[in-house]
């Protein structure tokens, strides 16, 4: 399935300028020309895409339509026809999302005192089936003599429209290069020079070489590292059981309800304290965009911590990565990730020119590709009729040398030749695609899920399903740092707070008091959530469905 | 519809436009996923899967995001196939010896590289195997890097070796005991733990908005 003949028209133009190209500093755009970009072209500033959160603590907030839907949404499960008084599981530590946060909450929990037997985690999927695994391009710290915590502070805020909160990017930052080194000692292969010191990389809206990088499976690498050492240690991990429900008791969690989809059979679990990981909200397509995110990415955790009463921020922004693979068909909204634009590789429109600084902060970069196909018509369209721009691969090895692509890239290199496209040699096509989660459940600098009336006791989160770390827009590199640093943290406290508090009575209480708000708003009752998994079965299928057991 | 392909599902003939992956596929004549689909992308090895050809003797292997269906292929969904993983301390495991204590079973090798004819990541499996009892942790660490753990190749393997989970362990040996630690990291982190950041980034937090952006665009000068 190489290039059908319209585009390769487009990749001769792109094939005659890039020599030209290859020297040419692209200026980068002021903070104003940014604003302006962003408010014309980038998909949050479309007013229609988002309403007012009609219920609970962020009452006349705006969120994107599918948000508020699944907000204003009845419980999937009726809390009358649950029996709470048998307890299947009874543990310390109820940790719900088995990604990164969740894997590495597990993991410090442990070290600060909690014995494996106590601590359990829930998960959709399988183990390590998560945004984390995904990860391609790297993680940040400020380790190099030329960087320190303080410009990483001033990168973050910047990236995040000084919108974050800051004490989490304090914690953010001063943790990073400590989080590296356990990687180290857990044996996570780095991209490292020959004395051992780290390879970095710039990433988009960095000031430093500040992205680490293990080749371009990143992500990959240090999920299944802290997955070997969880499994080392015998944490039991429930998989195939999401949760559905959180269990409280006067407005303390207390536990959760499970529910094990292939039976269909519930679980109760009573635990001192719970940690939400469960992640982004991707697969809920906002707008209508393809996404990057794994299957499992629904907002559950969102869902489940509104109904007890926690406070949800930034949920305004979302992230579109400005390159996400708009041709094969098959692999449409898939990531490229930054790094080949960090390793040179620039966006050039059809008739062969450079548009934009191919390593602006990603909103700022994924607005000027949309200006450059919608406003300036100067989009690449294939056979299917998406529209993108290319990106120039070949330039990587003209600038780095042959054979880069392949060692630094494979795992790019390797899905593009599996649907028939070369990048060494020609350039690939892309568009922006869904992302992540800029906003989420608020936490305070322990990791607590804060509510109207501050701290909720026994509940704490960590991760992507949190917001206020990066603000209104993360920069690469720093969820997953986020997702180590908070999970630890978050493991940390929920391990001190076991050891000072009981357990408590499991009631549905506060799920009953949000379906009396939501009956008074007259919302339809058959609009239920949490989503667990999206539904992309054909429609002419389900037209023809019956329901019959 | 455009082009459309014949594919089989579990033995029932379907219809499906042509480009589709295999996961897609499936989901396009009705089938809804539940085991088998995690990342979608070919990160996870949540999807492996195998078929036939029509007209075609051999059993391929695949995942079921990443393989284009084609007319005539047979198609089944199979539940991702579970092996025994011992616990082990990477701190103890150094050595080749280390390792075949944890995993004997790598010593009936019989070298048939039917697990590098079945990876969909095109890695070199069975030379992953073979260098580690050489002694070469190196290399097999890094021949192994981009392994997603589908576990196709332990599935076909007749000496039953489950060259996933010893290929984790070899990267973590590799990791942890061979490569060599960043000095760069250790002094940083000794600065932080000696409060050296601390007060200006303090100081930063209570900075108005403009300031800090001042400060922002000062350091990308
Ligand atoms: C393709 C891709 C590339 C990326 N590249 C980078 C990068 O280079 N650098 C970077 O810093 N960041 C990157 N990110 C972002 C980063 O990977 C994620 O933000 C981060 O890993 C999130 O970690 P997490 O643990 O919060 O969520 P996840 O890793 O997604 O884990 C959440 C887990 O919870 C489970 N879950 C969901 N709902 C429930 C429920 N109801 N009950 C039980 N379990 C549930 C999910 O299935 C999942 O296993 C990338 C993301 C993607 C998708
Ligand atoms: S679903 Fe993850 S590799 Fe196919």
């Amino acid at each position: 399935m190489s290039y059908p003949e319209e585009m390769r028209k487009s990749i001769e133009k792109v094939e005659e300028t890039r020599d030209e190209r290859l020297g040419l500093e692209i200026n980068r755009m002021s903070l104003e020309e940014r604003e302006e970009i962003l408010k014309k072209f980038h998909p949050d500033y479309r007013p229609e895409a988002k309403r007012e959160i009609g219920i609970g603590p962020n009452k006349g907030d705006l969120a994107p339509n599918e948000v508020v839907d699944l907000l204003e949404s009845y419980p999937i499960v009726d809390p009358e026809e649950v029996d709470l008084s048998q307890v299947d599981y009874d543990v310390s530590l109820l940790i719900i999302g088995g990604g990164g946060a969740g894997t590495v909450a597990a993991l410090w929990a442990h070290y600060s005192g909690l014995p494996v037997e106590e601590i359990l985690i829930s998960t959709k999927l399988r183990h390590g089936d998560s945004n984390s695994i995904m990860a391609q391009g790297g993680i940040q710290a400020a380790d190099k003599p030329d960087d320190s915590p303080v410009l990483h502070y001033l990168d973050v805020m910047g990236g995040g429209h000084f919108a974050n909160k800051p004490e989490l990017v304090r914690e953010l930052v001063l943790n990073a290069p400590s989080i590296l080194k356990w990687h180290e000692d857990l044996g996570v292969m780095y991209d490292k020079d020959e004395d051992g010191n780290m390879l970095t990389l710039p990433g988009g809206g960095t000031c430093r070489n500040r992205l680490h990088s293990a080749k371009d499976y990143t992500g990959m690498e240090i999920m299944r590292v802290i997955r070997d050492e969880a499994r080392n240690l015998g944490i039991e991990v429930l998989e195939f059981s999401p949760a559905v429900e959180l269990l409280t008791d006067n407005g303390r969690v207390t536990g959760a309800l499970l529910w094990n989809m292939e039976t269909n059979q519930y679980y109760v679990i009573r635990a001192k304290a719970v940690i939400l990981a469960t992640g982004g909200f991707g697969r809920l397509h906002i707008q209508g965009y393809p996404t990057t995110n794994h299957y499992g990415a629904t907002a559950d955790g969102l869902v489940m911590a509104y109904r007890v009463g926690a406070r949800l921020r930034d949920m305004d922004s979302v992230q579109y990565h400005p390159t996400g693979a708009a041709y094969p068909e098959q692999i449409v909204g898939l990531l490229v990730t930054e790094k080949v634009r960090g390793l040179g590789a620039q966006p050039v429109n059809r008739e062969g020119e450079a548009f934009v600084h191919p390593l602006e902060p990603r909103d700022v970069e994924a607005a000027a590709i949309i200006r450059e196909c919608y406003e300036r018509r100067l989009g690449i369209e294939t056979p299917t009729g998406m529209v993108g721009v290319w990106l120039d691969t070949p330039m990587i090895e003209e600038i780095h040398g042959k054979g880069t692509i392949e060692s630094k890239l494979s795992a790019m290199y390797r899905m593009y030749s599996r649907f028939g496209i070369d990048m060494t040699q020609d350039p690939i096509l892309v568009f922006p695609t869904l992302h992540y989660q800029n906003g989420g459940v608020e936490i305070d600098e322990k990791a607590r899920v804060l509510g109207e009336s501050g701290v909720i006791d026994g509940l704490f989160a960590a991760g992507e399903v949190t917001g206020g770390v990066h603000g209104k827009n993360r920069l690469m590199g720093n969820s997953l740092l986020d997702y180590n640093v908070f999970g630890k943290i978050a493991g940390e406290s929920a391990a001190k707070y076991c050891k000072s508090n009981g357990k408590g009575r499991l009631t549905l209480d506060h799920v009953i008091r949000y379906m009396e708000a939501l009956k008074k708003m007259g919302v339809p009752e058959n609009r239920k959530s949490p989503l667990i998994l999206p539904d992309y079965r054909g429609k002419k299928v389900l037209m023809r469905t019956l329901d019959l057991f | 519809m455009g082009k459309t392909v014949r594919i089989y599902v579990m033995g029932r003939e379907y219809e499906v436009p042509e480009g589709l992956t295999i996961m897609k596929a499936l989901e396009y004549v009705g089938y809804r996923y539940i085991r088998g689909a995690g990342c979608r992308a070919g990160f996870c090895g949540a999807c492996t899967t195998v078929y036939r050809k029509n007209g075609d003797y051999k059993l391929y292997s695949g995942l079921a995001c990443q393989t284009t269906v084609e007319d005539g292929m047979y198609l089944v969904q199979i539940p991702f196939v579970p092996a025994e993983k011992p616990k082990y301390e990477v701190s103890e495991i150094k050595d080749v010896e280390d390792i075949l204590r944890v995993y004997p079973e790598i010593a009936r090798c019989l070298s048939c590289n039917t697990c590098t004819k079945s990876c969909p990541q095109g890695l070199e499996t069975m030379d992953v195997i073979q260098s580690i009892l050489r002694g070469d942790i190196k290399r097999a660490a890094e021949l192994s890097f981009d392994c997603i753990q589908c576990g196709i190749c332990s599935m076909r393997c007749p000496a039953e070796i489950t060259h996933y989970h010893v290929a984790q362990l070899v990267r973590r040996v590799y990791g942890k005991h061979y490569l060599k630690k960043s000095k760069e990291l250790e002094r940083r982190i000794k600065e932080i733990e000696e409060g050296k950041y601390q007060e200006e980034i303090e100081r930063l937090m209570k900075l108005p908005r403009e300031e800090l952006e001042r400060l922002y665009k000062e350091i990308r000068r």
